[in-house]
Protein backbone atom coordinates (compact mmCIF):
# COMPACT_ATOMS: atom_id res chain seq x y z
CA UNK A 1 0.00 0.00 0.00
CA UNK A 2 1.78 3.13 -1.12
CA UNK A 3 1.28 6.42 0.65
CA UNK A 4 -0.17 7.99 -2.48
CA UNK A 5 -3.25 5.93 -1.82
CA UNK A 6 -4.37 9.28 -0.41
CA UNK A 7 -5.38 10.30 -3.87
CA UNK A 8 -6.85 6.96 -4.86
CA UNK A 9 -10.00 7.33 -2.78
CA UNK A 10 -9.08 4.76 -0.21
CA UNK A 11 -11.35 6.07 2.50
CA UNK A 12 -13.96 3.38 2.46
CA UNK A 13 -11.81 0.36 1.77
CA UNK A 14 -9.70 -1.85 3.94
CA UNK A 15 -6.44 -0.17 4.95
CA UNK A 16 -3.31 -2.28 5.19
CA UNK A 17 -2.01 -1.11 8.55
CA UNK A 18 0.66 -1.17 9.97
CA UNK A 19 2.92 -0.89 6.94
CA UNK A 20 5.43 -3.69 6.48
CA UNK A 21 8.68 -4.12 4.63
CA UNK A 22 6.74 -5.26 1.55
CA UNK A 23 5.84 -1.64 0.98
CA UNK A 24 9.36 -1.03 -0.17
CA UNK A 25 9.12 -3.51 -3.04
CA UNK A 26 6.74 -2.22 -5.70
CA UNK A 27 5.82 -4.55 -8.55
CA UNK A 28 8.12 -4.62 -11.54
CA UNK A 29 7.26 -2.49 -14.53
CA UNK A 30 6.28 -3.97 -17.88
CA UNK A 31 6.69 -7.43 -16.41
CA UNK A 32 10.49 -7.19 -16.43
CA UNK A 33 10.72 -8.83 -13.08
CA UNK A 34 14.00 -8.37 -11.32
CA UNK A 35 15.54 -5.45 -13.13
CA UNK A 36 13.10 -2.72 -14.09
CA UNK A 37 11.16 -1.24 -11.22
CA UNK A 38 10.23 2.30 -10.30
CA UNK A 39 13.49 2.54 -8.33
CA UNK A 40 15.57 2.01 -11.45
CA UNK A 41 13.72 4.75 -13.28
CA UNK A 42 14.02 7.14 -10.34
CA UNK A 43 17.76 6.55 -10.12
CA UNK A 44 18.16 7.17 -13.85
CA UNK A 45 16.07 10.33 -13.64
CA UNK A 46 18.25 11.61 -10.78
CA UNK A 47 21.41 11.02 -12.80
CA UNK A 48 19.90 12.66 -15.86
CA UNK A 49 18.77 15.68 -13.84
CA UNK A 50 22.22 16.15 -12.38
CA UNK A 51 24.02 15.89 -15.69
CA UNK A 52 21.60 18.21 -17.45
CA UNK A 53 21.65 20.77 -14.63
CA UNK A 54 25.40 21.11 -14.42
CA UNK A 55 25.90 21.04 -18.19
CA UNK A 56 23.28 23.70 -18.85
CA UNK A 57 24.44 25.89 -15.98
CA UNK A 58 27.97 26.00 -17.35
CA UNK A 59 27.25 26.16 -21.05
CA UNK A 60 28.17 29.82 -21.45
CA UNK A 61 29.81 30.91 -18.23
CA UNK A 62 30.05 34.63 -17.63
CA UNK A 63 32.19 36.50 -15.14
CA UNK A 64 29.11 37.91 -13.46
CA UNK A 65 26.99 34.77 -13.15
CA UNK A 66 23.36 34.48 -14.07
CA UNK A 67 20.96 32.65 -11.76
CA UNK A 68 21.57 29.08 -12.94
CA UNK A 69 25.31 29.48 -13.03
CA UNK A 70 25.21 31.06 -9.57
CA UNK A 71 23.26 28.10 -8.19
CA UNK A 72 25.69 25.57 -9.65
CA UNK A 73 28.66 27.57 -8.42
CA UNK A 74 27.15 27.85 -4.94
CA UNK A 75 26.76 24.09 -4.68
CA UNK A 76 30.30 23.52 -5.87
CA UNK A 77 31.57 26.30 -3.61
CA UNK A 78 29.87 24.75 -0.62
CA UNK A 79 31.39 21.33 -1.31
CA UNK A 80 34.80 22.86 -1.86
CA UNK A 81 35.01 25.58 0.80
CA UNK A 82 32.98 24.03 3.58
CA UNK A 83 33.77 20.34 3.16
CA UNK A 84 36.84 19.57 1.07
CA UNK A 85 39.25 22.33 2.05
CA UNK A 86 38.54 22.46 5.82
CA UNK A 87 38.84 18.68 6.08
CA UNK A 88 41.64 17.83 3.69
CA UNK A 89 43.48 21.10 3.35
CA UNK A 90 44.81 22.58 0.16
CA UNK A 91 44.77 19.22 -1.62
CA UNK A 92 41.05 19.07 -1.08
CA UNK A 93 40.32 20.99 -4.24
CA UNK A 94 41.09 17.85 -6.25
CA UNK A 95 38.23 16.03 -4.55
CA UNK A 96 35.71 18.85 -4.69
CA UNK A 97 34.07 17.77 -7.99
CA UNK A 98 33.47 14.25 -6.70
CA UNK A 99 32.10 15.59 -3.42
CA UNK A 100 29.75 17.92 -5.27
CA UNK A 101 28.44 15.07 -7.39
CA UNK A 102 28.08 12.79 -4.40
CA UNK A 103 26.31 15.46 -2.38
CA UNK A 104 23.88 16.31 -5.17
CA UNK A 105 23.17 12.70 -6.05
CA UNK A 106 22.44 11.67 -2.47
CA UNK A 107 20.37 14.82 -1.95
CA UNK A 108 18.30 14.17 -5.07
CA UNK A 109 17.72 10.49 -4.39
CA UNK A 110 16.79 11.28 -0.78
CA UNK A 111 14.45 14.09 -1.81
CA UNK A 112 12.33 11.57 -3.68
CA UNK A 113 11.18 10.54 -0.22
CA UNK A 114 9.09 13.66 0.33
CA UNK A 115 8.11 14.60 -3.21
CA UNK A 116 4.37 13.92 -3.55
CA UNK A 117 3.64 11.17 -6.03
CA UNK A 118 6.98 9.49 -5.56
CA UNK A 119 7.34 9.49 -1.79
CA UNK A 120 9.95 6.78 -1.58
CA UNK A 121 13.67 7.33 -1.66
CA UNK A 122 15.90 5.26 -3.89
CA UNK A 123 18.20 4.82 -0.91
CA UNK A 124 15.65 2.68 0.94
CA UNK A 125 17.05 -0.24 -1.02
CA UNK A 126 20.38 -0.83 0.65
CA UNK A 127 22.10 -1.61 -2.64
CA UNK A 128 22.46 2.08 -3.53
CA UNK A 129 24.06 3.17 -0.23
CA UNK A 130 26.27 0.07 -0.34
CA UNK A 131 27.72 1.04 -3.72
CA UNK A 132 28.28 4.63 -2.62
CA UNK A 133 29.99 3.44 0.56
CA UNK A 134 32.13 0.95 -1.39
CA UNK A 135 33.27 3.76 -3.68
CA UNK A 136 34.26 5.88 -0.66
CA UNK A 137 35.97 2.89 0.97
CA UNK A 138 38.03 1.98 -2.09
CA UNK A 139 38.80 5.67 -2.61
CA UNK A 140 40.24 6.44 0.78
CA UNK A 141 42.24 3.22 0.92
CA UNK A 142 43.60 3.64 -2.59
CA UNK A 143 44.60 7.24 -1.94
CA UNK A 144 46.33 6.32 1.31
CA UNK A 145 48.19 3.40 -0.26
CA UNK A 146 49.16 5.45 -3.28
CA UNK A 147 50.60 8.20 -1.13
CA UNK A 148 52.33 6.24 1.59
CA UNK A 149 52.87 2.76 0.22
CA UNK A 150 51.05 -0.25 1.58
CA UNK A 151 53.18 -1.02 4.65
CA UNK A 152 53.46 2.57 5.83
CA UNK A 153 49.77 3.18 5.24
CA UNK A 154 48.86 0.14 7.30
CA UNK A 155 51.17 1.25 10.06
CA UNK A 156 49.68 4.75 10.07
CA UNK A 157 46.14 3.42 10.21
CA UNK A 158 46.52 0.51 12.57
CA UNK A 159 49.12 1.55 15.10
CA UNK A 160 48.03 4.46 17.27
CA UNK A 161 50.56 6.30 19.40
CA UNK A 162 50.23 4.29 22.59
CA UNK A 163 52.50 2.33 24.95
CA UNK A 164 53.61 -1.01 23.53
CA UNK A 165 51.83 -3.15 26.09
CA UNK A 166 48.30 -2.18 25.08
CA UNK A 167 48.91 -2.32 21.33
CA UNK A 168 47.75 -5.97 21.15
CA UNK A 169 44.29 -4.76 22.16
CA UNK A 170 44.33 -1.50 20.23
CA UNK A 171 45.45 -2.82 16.86
CA UNK A 172 42.51 -5.24 16.34
CA UNK A 173 40.13 -2.52 17.48
CA UNK A 174 41.64 -0.03 15.03
CA UNK A 175 41.52 -2.60 12.22
CA UNK A 176 37.90 -3.40 12.93
CA UNK A 177 36.99 0.27 13.21
CA UNK A 178 38.80 1.52 10.13
CA UNK A 179 38.42 -1.28 7.63
CA UNK A 180 35.19 -2.98 8.63
CA UNK A 181 32.96 -0.59 10.55
CA UNK A 182 33.53 2.49 8.39
CA UNK A 183 32.04 1.30 5.10
CA UNK A 184 29.28 -0.63 6.83
CA UNK A 185 28.13 2.32 8.89
CA UNK A 186 28.40 4.71 5.95
CA UNK A 187 25.97 2.59 3.99
CA UNK A 188 23.77 1.61 6.90
CA UNK A 189 23.40 5.17 8.20
CA UNK A 190 22.04 6.48 4.91
CA UNK A 191 19.84 3.44 4.34
CA UNK A 192 18.42 3.32 7.86
CA UNK A 193 17.61 7.04 7.93
CA UNK A 194 15.67 6.83 4.69
CA UNK A 195 14.02 3.54 5.63
CA UNK A 196 12.92 4.76 9.05
CA UNK A 197 11.73 8.07 7.66
CA UNK A 198 9.55 6.39 5.07
CA UNK A 199 8.15 3.97 7.64
CA UNK A 200 7.23 6.77 10.01
CA UNK A 201 5.51 8.78 7.30
CA UNK A 202 3.68 5.66 6.14
CA UNK A 203 2.58 4.85 9.69
CA UNK A 204 1.04 8.26 10.25
CA UNK A 205 -0.52 8.58 6.83
CA UNK A 206 -1.99 5.07 6.77
CA UNK A 207 -2.85 5.37 10.44
CA UNK A 208 -5.02 8.33 9.60
CA UNK A 209 -6.99 6.16 7.22
CA UNK A 210 -7.14 3.32 9.70
CA UNK A 211 -8.53 5.69 12.32
CA UNK A 212 -10.99 7.06 9.80
CA UNK A 213 -12.31 3.54 9.26
CA UNK A 214 -12.82 3.03 12.99
CA UNK A 215 -16.01 1.43 14.22
CA UNK A 216 -16.99 4.18 16.66
CA UNK A 217 -17.70 7.74 15.55
CA UNK A 218 -15.70 9.56 18.20
CA UNK A 219 -12.39 8.03 17.10
CA UNK A 220 -12.68 9.22 13.53
CA UNK A 221 -11.63 12.88 14.15
CA UNK A 222 -8.29 11.66 15.57
CA UNK A 223 -7.29 10.84 12.02
CA UNK A 224 -6.79 14.58 11.48
CA UNK A 225 -4.21 14.58 14.28
CA UNK A 226 -2.48 11.67 12.62
CA UNK A 227 -2.29 13.50 9.31
CA UNK A 228 -1.05 16.63 11.09
CA UNK A 229 1.78 14.55 12.55
CA UNK A 230 2.53 13.26 9.05
CA UNK A 231 2.90 16.85 7.82
CA UNK A 232 5.12 17.84 10.75
CA UNK A 233 7.27 14.76 10.27
CA UNK A 234 7.65 15.56 6.59
CA UNK A 235 9.44 18.76 7.59
CA UNK A 236 11.63 16.77 9.96
CA UNK A 237 12.28 14.33 7.12
CA UNK A 238 13.43 17.22 4.93
CA UNK A 239 15.96 18.17 7.61
CA UNK A 240 17.14 14.56 7.90
CA UNK A 241 17.52 14.33 4.11
CA UNK A 242 19.78 17.38 3.96
CA UNK A 243 21.73 16.25 6.97
CA UNK A 244 22.35 12.71 5.71
CA UNK A 245 23.62 13.92 2.35
CA UNK A 246 25.96 16.37 4.08
CA UNK A 247 27.16 13.83 6.62
CA UNK A 248 27.94 11.18 4.01
CA UNK A 249 30.17 13.59 2.12
CA UNK A 250 31.77 15.03 5.27
CA UNK A 251 32.62 11.57 6.59
CA UNK A 252 34.08 10.55 3.23
CA UNK A 253 36.25 13.65 3.24
CA UNK A 254 37.26 12.96 6.84
CA UNK A 255 38.35 9.42 5.94
CA UNK A 256 40.31 10.72 2.97
CA UNK A 257 42.02 13.32 5.12
CA UNK A 258 42.85 10.62 7.65
CA UNK A 259 44.36 8.47 4.90
CA UNK A 260 46.46 11.36 3.65
CA UNK A 261 47.64 12.46 7.07
CA UNK A 262 51.31 12.26 7.92
CA UNK A 263 50.81 11.26 11.48
CA UNK A 264 52.40 8.92 14.03
CA UNK B 1 5.50 -25.13 34.32
CA UNK B 2 4.87 -21.83 32.61
CA UNK B 3 4.68 -19.04 35.17
CA UNK B 4 4.45 -16.04 32.90
CA UNK B 5 4.42 -15.40 29.21
CA UNK B 6 4.84 -12.23 27.24
CA UNK B 7 3.53 -11.88 23.74
CA UNK B 8 4.20 -9.22 21.21
CA UNK B 9 7.03 -7.78 19.25
CA UNK B 10 10.46 -8.31 20.78
CA UNK B 11 12.05 -6.13 18.11
CA UNK B 12 10.07 -3.14 19.31
CA UNK B 13 11.32 -3.71 22.86
CA UNK B 14 14.83 -4.17 21.49
CA UNK B 15 14.65 -0.91 19.60
CA UNK B 16 13.34 0.89 22.67
CA UNK B 17 16.30 -0.29 24.70
CA UNK B 18 18.71 0.52 21.89
CA UNK B 19 17.45 4.08 21.67
CA UNK B 20 18.47 5.00 25.23
CA UNK B 21 22.18 5.36 24.48
CA UNK B 22 21.95 7.44 21.31
CA UNK B 23 19.30 9.62 22.90
CA UNK B 24 21.66 10.53 25.72
CA UNK B 25 24.55 10.83 23.26
CA UNK B 26 22.80 13.30 20.99
CA UNK B 27 21.80 15.33 24.02
CA UNK B 28 25.40 15.47 25.17
CA UNK B 29 26.61 16.59 21.75
CA UNK B 30 24.21 19.47 21.46
CA UNK B 31 24.70 20.43 25.12
CA UNK B 32 28.44 20.60 24.49
CA UNK B 33 27.94 22.78 21.43
CA UNK B 34 25.61 25.16 23.24
CA UNK B 35 27.94 25.44 26.24
CA UNK B 36 31.02 25.96 24.09
CA UNK B 37 29.26 28.66 22.09
CA UNK B 38 28.09 30.32 25.29
CA UNK B 39 31.62 30.46 26.63
CA UNK B 40 33.22 31.62 23.41
CA UNK B 41 30.79 32.77 20.71
CA UNK B 42 33.50 33.13 18.05
CA UNK B 43 34.05 29.40 18.07
CA UNK B 44 30.52 28.66 16.89
CA UNK B 45 31.38 28.42 13.21
CA UNK B 46 34.44 26.28 13.84
CA UNK B 47 32.66 23.73 15.97
CA UNK B 48 29.38 23.57 14.05
CA UNK B 49 30.84 21.20 11.50
CA UNK B 50 31.68 18.69 14.22
CA UNK B 51 28.17 18.90 15.69
CA UNK B 52 26.67 17.37 12.58
CA UNK B 53 29.36 14.72 12.18
CA UNK B 54 28.98 13.68 15.80
CA UNK B 55 25.19 13.67 15.55
CA UNK B 56 25.22 11.43 12.50
CA UNK B 57 27.68 8.97 13.97
CA UNK B 58 25.69 8.64 17.22
CA UNK B 59 22.36 8.50 15.40
CA UNK B 60 23.67 5.65 13.27
CA UNK B 61 23.48 3.38 16.28
CA UNK B 62 19.86 4.26 16.95
CA UNK B 63 19.03 3.60 13.32
CA UNK B 64 20.80 0.26 13.37
CA UNK B 65 18.29 -0.59 16.10
CA UNK B 66 15.34 0.22 13.86
CA UNK B 67 16.76 -1.57 10.85
CA UNK B 68 17.76 -4.72 12.70
CA UNK B 69 14.27 -4.95 14.14
CA UNK B 70 13.12 -5.84 10.65
CA UNK B 71 16.07 -8.02 9.76
CA UNK B 72 16.16 -10.36 12.76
Amino acid sequence: MRVNALSAGMVASDVHFPPTVDEFFPPALFGLDGWLTKFTIYAWVAVALLIIFFLVAYRRPTLVPGRLQWMAESVYGFARNSIAVPMIGHDGVKFAPYFTTLLCFILLTNLYGIIPGIQISVNTHIAFPIILAVISYVMFNYIGIRKHGFVKYMRNSLVPPAPWYILPILIPIEFFSTFIVRPITLALRLFANMFAGHMILAVFALGGFALLNAQTWYIKPISVLSWGMAIALTFLEALVILLQAYVFVVLTSSYISGALAEEH
Amino acid sequence: MLLAEIEGSLSAVGYGLAAIGPGIGVGIIFAAYIQATARQPESARLTQQWVWIGFAVVEALALLGIAFGFVF
